[in-house]
């Protein structure tokens, strides 16, 4: 890799866009423009924006595509000297593949489920000189072995890490000039987001690909790229060489993003970002980000900041320059230790089966009142299982759990409405845990008729005011929850858990489908909630960044087994178990320059986990 | 005509629901955005138009339908728009009247049908396990009659009485409709607010009406329209055959048969009752298609703001 990650020889640009700009397609407003970057042979450029940003949208922009409903308005996108946005349709179908490639989101949507991989991937070679006696070594390329077990798989029969090396393998196949990856490890855990990543650096620099990768978390981007563009509400605002943007980040925004971000080593108050991103059509004059900005003057106000450049850096920020606005680290906060009353919520030998496979293993632990105890794991693990074991939503499990001392039914309906009420539960999709056909008066006060019997106007307090704390204005009331953003979806079902007054709180990767500006002021809420009302929490998830910021304790595990609990800190600064130290050690972070790779020790016993 | 005056009328039932007040979610909503498009604001034009002139017709018909005004299978005359029927009645002023009681018998009979499917098609969907096994078997015995068959079935063994007809007619639409929403229930039920709800003890046929059946709406408004359709071309048909509704009440199913003899002297009276149900029948197929499209526009439009939102995709094992 070259040390600095900026281009040298124009003869080595393999992408180069010059002012794209896409519109809705009534031409009312543009969705992205005034984008304009390079990418050299071999190198990575990655692009991190929150949803709505426009980074998905130039990402297809670049194989000259567009979402129905918007058009490629102007600008061009020239690789390897080729004008894709130019080309006739026949001609861009015969450069799609050859000449760019692209590696989706979902590697399970974009394998064909009917055909073995063997099909697949012959196709992608097709047309190659000898096309598919190549077919051992692209798959060697990417860490997989031409066994029968993987060729002959249909794909659902391959973990979500070896579907995604099978894409990766189909696009680097053509050796292409360009490859457009986005967001490929979204939905992996961070074993395999690991060596995804680890594979597309090593093979885009040894094939001298230009690659563009998408992402909204900038830790991952900040582990594959070389240069970084932040995009915020269409507009690329800042970049850069990955190192310049991450350690001195120039635009307000980028280090709104970086303070946001989770540290898996220090419990930093993580900041979200007040306010939401403007959607296509509704930006205010001036800079686009003015309204959430905290060092905007009144030139912003009306005037669209131009692009400052530093050598190598560019920025779209009047305040660009002004270095005594530049700071990045968040204050440090101090967690509070750990309450040491009696135990609020005991769980002791769980197992479960779900049809023939035992999912979990005498899984125990234990949570004392005022506590925020983390269950840890990666996709698989059971740690959903396990919420639902305790909710009583599936009865299908031995075991016992405790509340307050008095053991609770097998099954939910077994259960006291009293206890019921003391045990609430926020799911992990926004999306789906609020009902689209109800208001979110409705929607907060069923659980509080539901339980208190109250009706009425006594209702319409309590819900104000269980909005009111997780800091959302009354006047949702009337809305639906097609109306409001992620952040504020995740709020009210929180508000919901909330109104009723529970004890404990299990909350189910409660951030996972969130941006993370949203995510920081979320767990900051939950935190200062947990303060507020002594709650006691059950914080499920799979990102150990969060964990310092919120959790006292934590359980890790692994394959429906407890690998290891204790203490947080204790934990994560000193792990005993393999797999926790693993676990650390492929976390993404963000301080990549000087940060040594984890010791090969730590890592080469584990083997990838497949399903 | 019917062009501006649906536009007109899309125009004010749009205000209607406006004012209604309710936003992007509602089944006001759906409605407005389905109005918006031309498919709806016809259709429900088409539908109005034809309700109107079944419940109005009766009071501005110029003579009583049981009136014997002019010569039989006489053609359209000054005094008889349409001419006479094979008695020599008024074939416009039996067609003004003879709507009301048809569309009365068919929404009934559409209610009946829909909610008694509907029931049986939410509770196996969400239940699931052995009460879902029997309620389906029970249904697929159901769908094993073809309907028209089924309704005769009931008819020809208890008599043809009024509110026979709507229950046989009814009871022949329940198989189908259970079949649809069960299917519809099924995605449903798996969605997290209703796990909330079962979570926090709520009782099932709570869950069902005040969680699953709110978002069940665009299938049972299709279900509705189309149910409502098979119910007029239905009680029509046993009409036709001399079940149901009895000459010589005014009635378009009863008209079709009556005229059929006389097609070739004065055809008004076979094809003036035969728009009338086709007019309804577009028109309802127009509108019921225009809102199931509008819903799923509006459910996406939620979504929309999903489709950035990166996902940490654990299955539930």
């Amino acid at each position: 890799m070259t040390g600095s990650g900026t281009v040298t020889g124009a003869d080595r640009i393999r992408l180069s866009v010059r002012d794209l700009r896409v519109e809705l397609a009534d031409g009312s407003a543009d969705v992205v423009a005034e984008v304009s970057f390079d990418v050299a042979a071999g190198h990575t450029l990655g692009i991190v924006g929150e949803s709505g940003s426009g980074k998905t949208t130039v990402a297809h922009a670049l194989l000259g595509h567009c979402r129905r409903g918007l058009k490629l308005a102007s600008g061009s996108v020239v690789v390897n000297g080729t004008d894709l946005l130019a080309a006739a349709p026949e001609e861009l179908r015969r450069h799609r593949g050859r000449m760019v490639a692209f590696v989706p989101q979902d590697p399970g949507k974009a394998l064909n489920p009917v055909m073995r991989i063997r099909r697949q991937l012959a196709e992608s070679v097709a047309g190659l000189d000898n096309g598919r006696a190549r077919i051992p070594a692209i798959l060697a390329d990417v860490g997989l072995d031409a066994r029968p077990e993987i060729l002959d798989a249909y794909p659902h029969q391959l973990s979500g890490g070896q579907q995604q090396r099978v894409c990766l393998a189909m696009a680097f196949a053509p050796r292409p000039d360009l490859i457009v990856l986005d967001e490929p490890t979204t939905g992996l855990d961070v074993t395999t987001q690991r060596r995804v990543l680890d594979t597309v650096k090593r093979l885009s620099e040894s094939y001298g690909v230009a690659s563009v990768y998408v992402s909204h978390d900038l830790a991952v981007v900040a582990e594959v790229a070389d240069r970084v563009a932040v995009m915020y509400a269409g507009r690329v605002v800042e970049l850069g060489a990955a190192a310049d943007v991450l350690a001195a980040p120039s635009h307000p925004y980028t280090r709104g993003l970086l303070l946001a971000a989770p540290r898996p080593n220090e419990a930093t108050a993580m900041e979200g970002i007040p306010g939401y991103p403007p959607r296509a059509g509704q930006r205010p004059p001036g800079c686009s980000f003015r309204p959430r900005c905290p060092i905007a003057v009144d030139r912003c106000r009306d005037t669209p900041p131009p692009e400052f450049v530093r050598p190598d850096h560019l920025v779209r920020c009047f305040r660009a320059a002004d270095e005594s606005v530049r700071a990045v680290a968040g204050p440090l906060r101090e967690q509070a230790p750990g309450p040491a009353g009696p135990a609020a919520l005991q769980a002791s030998q769980i197992s479960a089966r779900y049809g023939r496979r035992q999912v979990l293993h005498d899984v125990s632990f234990e949570v004392r009142q005022g506590e925020c105890l983390a269950i840890v794991g990666e996709s698989g693990s059971g740690k959903t299982t396990l919420a639902r074991c305790v909710s009583g939503l599936v009865a299908d499990w031995t075991g016992s759990v405790r509340f307050d001392g008095a053991e609770l039914a097998r099954n939910v309906r077994g259960r006291d409405r009293s206890v019921l009420q003391k045990i609430q539960y926020v799911y992990q999709n926004p999306y789906a845990s609020l009902n689209p056909r109800k208001t979110v008066r409705q929607i907060l006060a069923g659980p509080v008729e539901h339980f208190s019997g109250k009706r009425g106007a006594a209702v319409t307090a309590v819900v104000s005011q269980a909005l009111e704390s997780v800091a959302l204005s009354p006047q949702l009331l009337r809305r639906f929850p097609a109306e409001l953003s992620g952040g504020e979806r995740q709020r009210v079902a929180i508000a919901r858990a909330l109104a009723v007054e529970p004890s404990v709180l299990i909350c189910d990767e409660i951030t996972s489908a969130l941006d993370v500006s949203v995510q920081a002021a979320i767990i900051r809420l939950l935190h200062d909630l947990q303060l507020l009302r002594d709650l006691t929490l059950v914080f499920i998830t799979h990102n150990l960044a969060l964990l310092p910021s919120i959790a006292h304790s934590v359980v890790v595990l692994q394959h429906g087994r407890v690998v290891e609990s204790g203490d947080v800190h204790a934990i994560l600064s000193a792990p005993a178990m393999p797999y926790t130290r693993s676990l650390i050690a492929n976390a993404p972070r963000l301080d990549p320059p000087g940060h040594e790779n984890p010791p090969q020790s730590w890592t080469a016993d584990l083997r990838e986990t497949t399903k | 005509m019917t062009g501006a005056g649906s536009a007109a009328g899309a125009r004010a039932l749009g205000a209607l629901t406006r004012a209604g007040g309710a936003d992007r979610g509602g089944i006001a909503a759906i409605t407005r955005q389905a109005l918006r498009t031309k498919r709806g604001a016809i259709g429900l034009a088409l539908v109005l138009a034809v309700v109107l002139f079944a419940v109005v017709g009766p009071f501005v018909a110029p003579y009583s339908p049981d009136a014997l005004v002019t010569v039989p299978l006489s053609g359209p005359s000054g005094h008889a728009w349409l001419g006479g029927d094979f008695l020599g009645r008024d074939v416009w002023s039996r067609l003004l009247a003879g709507g009301g009681a048809l569309l009365l018998l068919a929404v009934l009979a559409t209610l009946l049908g829909v909610g008694a499917g509907t029931a049986i098609g939410v509770t196996a969907g969400l239940v699931q396990g052995k009460t879902d096994s029997v309620l389906m078997r029970l249904v697929d015995v159901g769908l094993a009659f073809p309907q028209i068959v089924f309704a005769l079935l009931l008819v020809s063994v208890a008599g043809a009485r009024p509110w026979l007809v709507v229950v046989a007619v009814g009871v022949s639409h329940t198989p189908q409709v259970a079949r649809v929403t069960r299917a519809a229930t099924l995605d449903v039920a798996e969605q997290d607010f209703v796990k909330v709800a079962e979570s926090n003890g709520v009782r099932r046929w709570r869950i069902i009406v005040f969680e699953i059946v709110p978002n069940l709406v665009s299938v049972l408004m299709v279900e509705l329209g189309l149910r409502l359709t098979f119910s007029i071309t239905l009680i029509a048909g046993l009409t036709f055959i001399g079940f149901g509704l009895r000459p010589p009440a005014p009635n378009w199913g009863v008209m079709i048969n009556e005229n059929r003899i006389g097609l070739t002297l004065n055809p008004w009276g076979v094809l003036a009752p035969i728009a009338m149900i086709a007019i309804l029948t577009i028109g309802m197929n127009l509108f019921t298609d225009a809102f199931a499209s509008a819903a799923i526009g509006v459910d996406r439009a939620g979504d929309l703001m999903l489709e950035a939102a990166p996902f940490a995709a654990e299955a539930a094992p």
